[in-house]
């Protein structure tokens, strides 16, 4: 059903979408947390800047990103000082990307899901002699779960939907940065619309598929 | 004598209101690589004719997709010659008005100045070359003519781990203008104005390397009736718009 290079698409972009998800769970819940509990007068200003993806078309995130880490910008300059060259035109350039334009959908569900805890529990778990961090990995992160499933499903869909930022700043390469997205857009522009179909199709279906799971077994909305 | 002057006042404006009325608009979708020529001869053509004209940007093969689908534009400039003859085959077009309005020149170009020859493409075999910058060769005719070039002078195979694509030449120069390529293959319309380089350094590939970038414009179905349409092809044939495609580096 595949040519060897869609498959080599949908490998990279599983591989992308996996470590982007990963990456922004263990970034996500400190940032969510603090969102959750903060009284600092900065919380609507740090809400809004993690939103922002929400809101901007990936070509503006992608055009800013591939100046920030281009050669004169100020993330190139920290990794060219690092020794690691720049980050645009590779997958760990795509990484960055990705984590920045899928934040959002991973920091918002969990964020939510540690407000709708509220203190009692923890507070009860505190006088009970329970540490901090005895509270929040025995007590938060069972009762938010379903925020952090909802967070992993969102951010590993987002991701593989990803198109735009790529396009800026991946450079097209097989097996870098030439995902699924922007192989059906190859295919399209170059008029082979019998291949973009196949994958294009397969997308559509994925990203059904995993919605409706998302929709069905979510417990938060059972239990509504 | 101040009647007749107000007959003749009055008969002008009469007369410039039936210019008026005859104005037309003219929507135009323009291949992304003759952006800024098309500009200019576009502010020309109104001053001149009183029509105004829409100017819409994006790769050729967007528009093809586009214009099958009943896209509202009335003329095409493409960036190659096989899509407005393709659209003619598939009855997209008005037979017989298609034609070449210029030809493309490649440019191998970086951002740095002095960083490349301007009579050798010697740099390409550099070791400081990390990232080389070009169109997608399956879409853009641009991109296609590069890697046709690196072929020619036998660096393909050597350059071909180095290769960056944009989707078309307008990403392909913004990587190369951002930095993140030091070197990429782009139009030369691109990086030209009033004849000379507007900025970093660039060797202009010979024609001999590359089978020529014929762009060619055709009127399509939708302006078939629209006296602004054919009028705006007829001055893209004409001496003005002619040394307008020229300073940007467009051969004819």
């Amino acid at each position: 059903m595949f040519s060897d290079g869609n498959w080599a698409a949908i490998l990279l972009t599983v591989k992308l979408a996996s470590i982007v998800t990963l990456l922004l769970l263990i970034i996500s819940t400190p940032i969510a947390w603090w969102l959750a509990h903060t009284r600092c007068r900065l919380k609507s200003f740090f809400e809004a800047l993690v939103a922002l993806p929400i809101v901007l078309p990936p070509s503006v995130l992608g055009f800013y990103l591939l100046l920030l880490m281009g050669p004169q910008g100020v993330v190139g300059q920290i990794t060219q000082a690092l020794g690691i060259g720049t980050l645009p035109f590779t997958f760990a350039g795509l990484v960055v990307a990705s984590v920045f334009y899928s934040l959002p959908f991973v920091v918002q569900p969990i964020q939510l899901a540690f407000e709708n805890i509220g203190e009692n529990y923890l507070e009860a778990a505190a006088t009970l002699r329970a540490s901090p961090l005895d509270r929040f990995f025995s007590v938060a992160m069972p009762l938010a779960l379903p925020g952090f499933l909802t967070g992993s499903v969102l951010g590993f869909a987002h991701t593989v939907g990803e198109f735009g930022v790529v396009l800026m700043v991946g450079g097209n390469i097989p097996g870098v940065s030439r995902v699924v997205s922007v192989q059906i857009y190859d295919y399209v522009e170059a008029l082979e619309y019998g291949q973009a179909h196949s994958l294009a199709l397969t997308m559509l279906l994925f990203s059904f598929v995993i919605l409706l799971l998302l929709y069905t077994f979510n417990p938060n909305r059972r239990t509504r | 004598m101040i009647k007749q002057m107000l007959i003749l006042l009055s008969g002008c404006a009469l007369l410039f209101g039936l210019t008026v009325a005859r104005a037309e608009t003219v929507q135009v979708a323009t291949a992304a690589n003759f952006t800024a020529p098309m500009k200019q001869i576009a502010a020309e053509f109104e001053q001149r004719t009183g029509h105004r004209v829409v100017l819409t940007f994006a790769a050729s093969g967007k528009f093809f997709a586009q214009i099958q689908n009943g896209a509202p534009f009335e003329v095409f400039l493409s960036a190659d010659a096989s899509k407005p003859q393709k659209l003619e085959e598939q009855g997209w077009s008005v037979p017989g008005s298609r034609f070449t309005y210029a030809q493309g020149s490649l440019i191998l170009w970086s951002s740095q100045a002095g960083f490349v020859a301007d009579d050798s493409p010697d740099i390409l075999r550099s070791d400081s070359v990390k990232h080389l910058s070009l169109a997608n060769p399956k879409l853009a005719p641009y991109g296609a003519a590069a890697v046709e070039t690196l072929q020619t002078l036998g660096l393909y195979e050597r350059l071909a781990g180095k290769l960056v694509q944009g989707e078309n030449i307008a990403q392909a120069y913004q990587y190369v203008f951002s930095g993140n390529a030091q070197l990429g293959f782009v139009a030369l319309s691109q990086v030209m104005k009033e004849g000379k380089l507007s900025a970093g350094s660039g060797w202009v590939v010979p024609a001999d390397l590359y089978t020529p970038i014929r762009q060619d414009a055709v009127l399509l179905n939708r302006g078939k009736d629209n006296i602004a349409a054919t009028a705006l092809l007829d001055f893209l044939k004409s001496a003005p718009a002619a040394a307008i495609i020229r300073s940007y580096g467009y051969k004819l």
